[in-house]
């Protein structure tokens, strides 16, 4: 299998990560926080989302660019163990 | 009541299009039928794993888990503990080689390997017609929930359409967002979308049980609110009258344990599938075990919100009066809808939508929408936002329950029926188109469940029971299967047909207390009540389950057994051991994994007891 998913999911939780603390900083202080007991839950949530995809996204792009140098047949399994 | 902005629906659309585009960019490595309907057998044992466990979060377990555990509790936890996490060591350890290692390309096949082609014809009719009813359920639930949640009035407002339509328009959507991406991807996209899934889920509701516990004050908070059998998994288990759910402890070890929960990990289809795409067997063994961890951090994603729900004091509608710098005074009124204030904690009333006051029962108490317990914590506690993420989370997880049986459709239906009954040797092709328009065909089929789903309101609680007996018995016949030689294929069969029956007859005979006879039980003439319906589903499956098994065993000795050469590779005491690989360490063993697993799940019964 060619398309790693950690590329596109990591890209997903990226650009939502990015919308939510975004969002969360230009309303930062606003009257919907009461739901959420004065948290900015955008702007926090949205920092670990962006975190994770971030990560996610490196991982898949550098586990691609180590698969395309290898000969194509046996593949690497010790990546495999790192997902987890 | 739901304010959805134009952030929410923009993490909500992310979703699609990203749902969408994985569809698209894998269709160029759908090459052959065994890229479609297998995922080419390679993918990695952790994105495997996750689809393990996501194949199942679908309608029922975020949404029901959430419910049962606003109404029973953390015994609601049993469900994983019991219910989940034995079998999935089990399935890993014992009998992932059998299903691995025997090139099958479904549980139908197997079973045609194993025992003969009637045994295989059965169990693949009667799988086919279950996927395709319960991915119907699935859509239908979804659409009730967004119905509920009113979602999508404001778009449709905005539109200017009839809000009737909100229906229709969220089951034509998911049907379509579904079909698309199987369509173009196949397995390999079930499966990615169903990892997906697990994040989101992961996302959206991490914060949620994170506001809801600082609310209530931190576990001694939720202690305090909620009654104290609520708080324990095991206490009072040991009579069906002294714990929540009405089930003694050797209903539920058996009942739950070793036969309805082993009856579903280990041999449905729908979570088999994502196992044996997996790369080699090491990987196919570990499938079931990696996607055991998470499963047993899931009580506290999905069953505490629910729990927290009802802990948690009941809003009313409040007016609060401030005095602006200005001098201006300023009304801000919170408005919290009747069924919300009827209700207790966040989980609200049933209302009789003819007079528009709470339902009660014969107590004089309200009856609760326990459905309703986490969809309303997630209104009640996230902002703009973050709802979205939540809502999307919800959405995700309903599409790809029903994805994952439309996979299990479209293989069963080719491999299984098209290809052994219709048309036998076409080329590759050939079986990839059809299973591409099984794929259409199913997703049809489930579009009419959905819409019969409204017309007769029993349907689904029928449909619910007829799985039922036909699922409690299964487990036998593979366990048989796998670590008896000496079973044969007609055995297999009538004991199939014997445990379906039995299960039926003990529905007809038994009825939970408080219950009228009919599709509850009962309805050839009551013998026996049980403390619960849960209490009476363990049983059938037991009844089932043993009748099956004595059946089998019996017939077997009667019938002539295969040749010992014929079952090298599908029974466990003829197969030899799988070499271990070269230079593997002690702890990447399976076994190595299946007892860390088992450690971790006996310390968290522990902690909840």
């Amino acid at each position: 299998m060619s398309l790693d998913l950690r590329i596109p999911m990591g890209l997903m939780f990226t650009l939502v990560g990015v919308i939510l603390s975004v969002f969360g900083l230009a309303t930062n202080g606003s009257a919907i926080y009461a739901a959420s007991l004065g948290i900015n839950a955008n702007l926090w949530w949205g920092l670990v989302l962006l975190v994770f995809g971030l990560t996610m996204f490196l991982m898949g792009r550098r586990s691609q660019a180590r698969l395309a140098k290898l000969p194509p047949e046996p593949v690497d399994t010790s990546e495999v163990r790192r997902g987890h | 009541m739901l304010n959805l902005t134009s952030v929410d629906w923009l993490i909500m659309l992310l979703y699609f299009v990203f749902v969408l585009g994985i569809g698209f960019a894998l269709k160029r490595y759908m090459k052959t039928s065994k890229d479609f309907f297998q995922a080419g057998r390679a993918l990695p044992a952790w994105i495997c794993g996750l689809a393990f466990i996501s194949a199942n979060l679908g309608a029922q377990e975020v949404i029901g888990m959430g419910a049962s555990g606003a109404k029973y509790g953390l015994e609601t936890a049993h469900f994983y503990g019991i219910g989940a996490i034995p079998a999935m060591i089990f399935v890993g350890i014992f009998m992932m080689p059998f299903y691995y290692g025997s090139k099958a390309r479904s549980v139908p096949e197997f079973l045609r390997m194993r025992f003969d082609e009637k045994t295989r014809a059965l169990n693949a009719c009667s799988f086919a017609v279950m996927t395709v009813f319960s991915s119907g359920i699935s859509m239908y639930a979804m659409a009730r929930l967004i119905q509920a949640l009113h979602v999508f009035d404001g778009l449709f407002r905005a539109l200017g359409w009839a809000p009737e339509g909100i229906f229709t328009f969220s089951i034509v959507l998911s049907a379509v967002i579904v079909l698309a991406y199987i369509f173009l991807g196949g397995l390999t996209s079930a499966i990615y979308n169903e990892v997906l899934q697990f994040f989101l889920i992961i996302a959206g509701f991490f914060p949620l049980v994170y506001l809801g516990l600082k609310n209530i004050g931190g576990w001694e908070g939720l202690k305090a609110s909620v009654p104290m059998q609520y708080m324990h998994e095991w206490k009072g288990v040991a009579h069906a009258s002294t714990n929540p759910m009405g089930i003694e402890i050797i209903g539920l070890g058996m009942g739950l344990g070793f036969v309805l929960g082993s009856g579903y990990w280990c041999t449905d289809f729908l979570v088999i599938q994502t196992a044996m795409a997996s790369k080699d067997m090491e990987s196919a063994r570990k499938v079931p075990l990696i996607a055991a961890v998470p499963k047993m951090l899931f009580p506290f994603l999905v069953i505490l919100p629910g729990l927290l729900a009802i802990g948690l004091p009941t809003p009313h509608t409040t007016t609060v009066i401030t005095r602006g710098a200005d001098g201006a005074i300023y009304h801000s009124i919170n408005v919290v809808s009747p069924q919300v204030e009827q209700g207790k904690g966040l989980v609200p009333a049933k209302i009789n939508p003819v007079t528009g006051k709470a339902m009660l029962d014969t107590n004089g108490d309200p009856l609760l929408d326990y459905d309703m317990a986490t969809p309303n914590m997630l209104l009640h506690f996230f902002p703009t936002g973050i709802l979205g993420l939540g809502l999307t989370a919800l959405l995700a997880s309903f599409m790809s329950g029903m994805a994952g049986n439309v996979t299990a459709f479209n293989t069963v239906f080719t491999y299984d029926l098209y290809q052994s009954y219709i048309h036998k040797n076409g080329s590759d092709r050939h079986y990839m188109a059809v299973g591409r328009w099984a794929t259409v065909g199913g997703i049809l089929l489930s579009i009419g469940t959905a819409y019969a789903a409204i017309n007769f309101n029993n349907i689904m609680d029928t449909l619910q029971l007829v799985f039922s007996f036909v699922n409690a018995p299964l487990f036998a016949t593979f366990l048989l299967g796998m670590f008896w030689k000496r079973a044969t294929g007609h055995a297999a069969f009538t004991g199939l047909i014997a445990g379906t029956a039995t299960a039926m007859i003990h529905h007809g005979l038994t009825l939970p207390m408080l219950a009228h006879p009919g599709i509850h039980g009962g309805w050839i003439t009551v013998v026996h009540t049980y403390h619960s319906d849960m209490a009476q589903n363990f049983w059938t499956a037991i009844w089932a389950f043993s009748a099956n098994f004595v059946v089998t065993v019996i017939v077997s000795y009667c019938t002539k057994a295969r040749p010992e050469s014929e079952l090298v590779g599908l029974v466990h005491s003829l197969t030899p051991k799988p070499k271990r690989p070269e230079n593997e360490l002690w702890w990447q063993r399976p076994e190595t994994l299946a007892l860390a697993v088992l450690v971790g799940a006996i310390a968290l019964n522990i902690f909840f007891y």
